[in-house]
């Protein structure tokens, strides 16, 4: 595998130069030379009109997958209970499924969760498979992905989705890894090709500000991790029939080298911001920290839960765990208004999904506007209690 | 206790913009720097190092210049460091990337804890730390923020959760990938930047490695890029004008027109 320049086709025109998105190539007696540092992205080969870039890729030998069937979703529970984030995987295979028409399947690992692959079967799940052992109480990396690993190479599902929550990201790699096959991470969009039944896979990457799509052609399953609440929930039908497989796994064949001693909750008695309908956030625009309570005296009224900027839990004024963005939680409430958030793309990628957005800044240039449904300029300090008056004034009751 | 810290050098923003033109990122301009939350692992690092005693070495996969990035990291008190390049390694996803810096773990052999950076900031994966403790057959722990015991063979950490955190033991050589919430790293001192200037840093090529061709670079790479795009614009909002008290009204009887609230 190489990139060269055919030397009877490069006029030296110098196109590819700018093309390059690391600078590398130079262009020296009408003849393109590519530096050190080339990582094969393939900008300029596309760039170059006379088709003088070449990058010849060795032809891996085409292994036959056809023996690879079916879409697979990882029912990550927690203390025995499936988190919301298989439910949305569970929406988004079942139409994957459809259009390859295969059968979609949740695997199902913990202790006494038999009960929970019900309700996966009511969510749209064809066939679940469910490993059930106290060994399996806590998510541990070894037993999980050995577990999974074994069930992979007996049963040869096409697609893998698997929620990217910290207990995703973790154990999918590892799968993978082993596996030898390809992992696309934090998944945003997913569309399959029913004719050579490749996963297209679109993702954020560089905080956000770029989207890729990325494929893996040639290895079989194609996995993916998928960020929390951007799919919709499968919705569900107590009609749906499915099947319940119960799995052993001997784990005298493995070595369990972790151990989970203790897990402690952090989360402050406040809402959840990552479950809630209603979120009210504060920034840096809020001008001190103890008017964050006029941004909780509108969130009581309304319901919903109080989040923030990084800006302002990098200044001390809100604990992390409230954090929106992309190093805090990604959010999909119905209704997200930002108070003093200028929205860099940090933070707009970790809310921009929220069905109604309101946006009240004094810079009608903050970005923050460019996202919102509605937007109000000015000062947040007169404009928060004035909003909570009305709120209160619309919705009654005794606050 | 000998501990590699793998490192990535990455452009020093993720600020970038798609040429309308040529649809490449455009990257004109751009320092380089340490990974960010890689700076927290070398911190770490280091720290173990000065508690305990030991060694540690900086490890990293990349172009010639990512020298410097390494000899940041010797600046700020690691003792050596090794960059594996070769042009054969180009175009590696997190598979290939995984395989070639668990090869360069392998040559080095002499380990007990392996620490990466969550991810990095241009590719945002969190996959090569896994992958590599997966392909050494390590038991490892992503997310650590805080460590609370470490000896000879043995290690307890608090993995950081959605609602909290997770205590977690176990032998060593083990591998960990770090948050940002585990220290603070240090700045380089005076001293260690006289030494990272002197310091060579090893180079090793694929066939140092003795790495398999078909699982290196873009050959061993099963995910391929398509496609890359700027995200799409939300469709342009309605500002609410007037006097405040007439604009909470007005906005609060939108949301009742769409039923919001």
């Amino acid at each position: 595998m190489s990139i060269r320049v055919i030397k009877d086709k490069c006029i030296g025109c110098k196109i590819c130069i700018k093309s390059c998105p690391f600078g590398i190539i130079t262009v020296d007696n009408k003849l393109a030379i590519i530096g050190d540092g080339c990582n094969l992205c393939g900008a300029c080969v596309p760039a170059c009109k006379f088709k003088a870039i070449v990058i010849e890729k060795e032809q891996k030998a085409t292994q036959d997958y056809s023996a690879y069937r079916g879409i697979w979703v990882f029912a990550e529970q927690r203390k025995g209970k499936v988190e919301g984030v298989a439910y949305e995987l569970l929406g988004e295979g079942r139409k994957l499924a459809d259009k390859l028409q295969v059968p979609l399947s949740a695997v199902l690992i913990g202790d006494k969760v038999t009960e929970q692959a019900k309700e996966l079967i009511a969510h749209g799940a064809d066939k679940v498979y469910v490993y059930d052992d106290p060994i399996l109480n806590n998510f541990q990396d070894d037993s999980y992905g050995e577990v999974f690993i074994k069930l992979v190479a007996e049963e040869k599902p096409e697609i893998i989705l698997i929620g990217a929550t910290s207990i995703g990201r973790s154990l999918a790699p590892k799968i993978a890894f082993r596996i030898r096959t390809g992992l696309t991470a934090d998944c945003t969009g997913l569309e399959v090709d029913p004719l050579n039944r490749n996963l297209m896979q679109t993702r954020p990457a560089f905080g956000g500000n770029i989207m890729a799509t990325i494929i893996c052609p040639n290895y079989r399953p194609q996995i993916a991790t998928v960020r929390h609440k951007v799919m919709k929930k499968a919705a569900r039908d107590a009609g749906h029939k499915g099947e319940i497989i119960q799995k052993t796994f001997d784990f005298k064949s493995i070595t369990i080298k972790t151990k989970v001693l203790n897990i402690v909750e952090e989360v402050a008695k406040t809402i959840n911001i990552a479950e809630a309908d209603i979120i009210v956030s504060g920034g840096r625009g809020l001008g001190a920290p103890e008017n964050f309570k006029l941004v909780e005296e509108l969130a009581q009224v309304l319901g919903g839960a109080v989040g923030s900027s990084r800006a302002a839990v990098d200044a001390g004024w809100m604990p992390y765990s409230h954090q929106v963005g992309q190093t805090g939680r990604t959010v999909c409430p119905k209704l997200y208004i930002a108070c003093g958030i200028s929205g860099a793309i940090q933070h707009l990628v970790g809310m921009q999904s929220s069905d109604v957005i309101i946006a009240i800044n004094k810079d009608p240039q903050a970005p923050i506007f460019k996202v919102a449904t509605f937007g109000i300029e000015g000062d947040v300090l007169q404009i928060l209690p004035a909003l909570t008056k009305q709120f209160k004034k619309v919705l009654g009751g005794d606050y | 206790m000998n501990i590699i810290v793998c490192i990535k050098q990455v452009p020093g923003t993720t600020d970038v913009k798609i040429s309308e033109k040529t649809n490449t990122l455009v990257r004109e301009g751009v320092e380089s720097i340490i990974n960010p939350f890689d700076v927290y692992a070398i911190e770490e690092a280091i720290r173990i190092k000065e508690k305990i005693g030991g060694k540690v070495t900086i490890l990293s996969m990349g172009p010639p210049q990512a020298k410097e990035a390494i000899k940041e990291a010797i600046a700020m008190g690691a003792d050596d460091g090794i960059l594996l390049s070769d042009r054969a390694f180009a175009g590696s996803d997190t598979w290939a990337t995984s395989y070639t810096l668990s090869m360069g773990i392998k040559k080095i052999s002499a380990y007990d804890l392996i620490i990466c950076g969550k991810q990095a900031i241009d590719g945002d994966t969190a996959q090569v730390g896994p992958g590599i403790a997966e392909s050494l057959g390590l038991p490892f722990v992503a997310y650590v923020r805080k460590i609370e015991e470490i000896k000879e063979g043995y290690i307890r950490c608090e993995r950081m959760m959605e609602e909290g955190y997770e205590a977690i033991e176990m032998s060593l050589p083990a591998l960990i990938t770090v948050v940002k919430e585990i220290n603070e790293p240090r700045l380089p001192s005076l001293k260690g930047m006289m030494r990272a200037k002197k310091a060579e840093i090893t180079a090793w090529t694929a066939q140092d490695l003795n790495a398999e061709p078909a699982n290196i670079g873009l050959t061993g790479s099963p995910t391929q890029v398509v496609k890359i795009f700027s995200p799409p614009a939300r469709p342009g909002g309605e500002m609410i004008l007037g006097e405040i008290g007439e604009q909470a009204e007005k906005l609060v009887t939108r949301l009742r027109e769409l039923k919001i609230v």
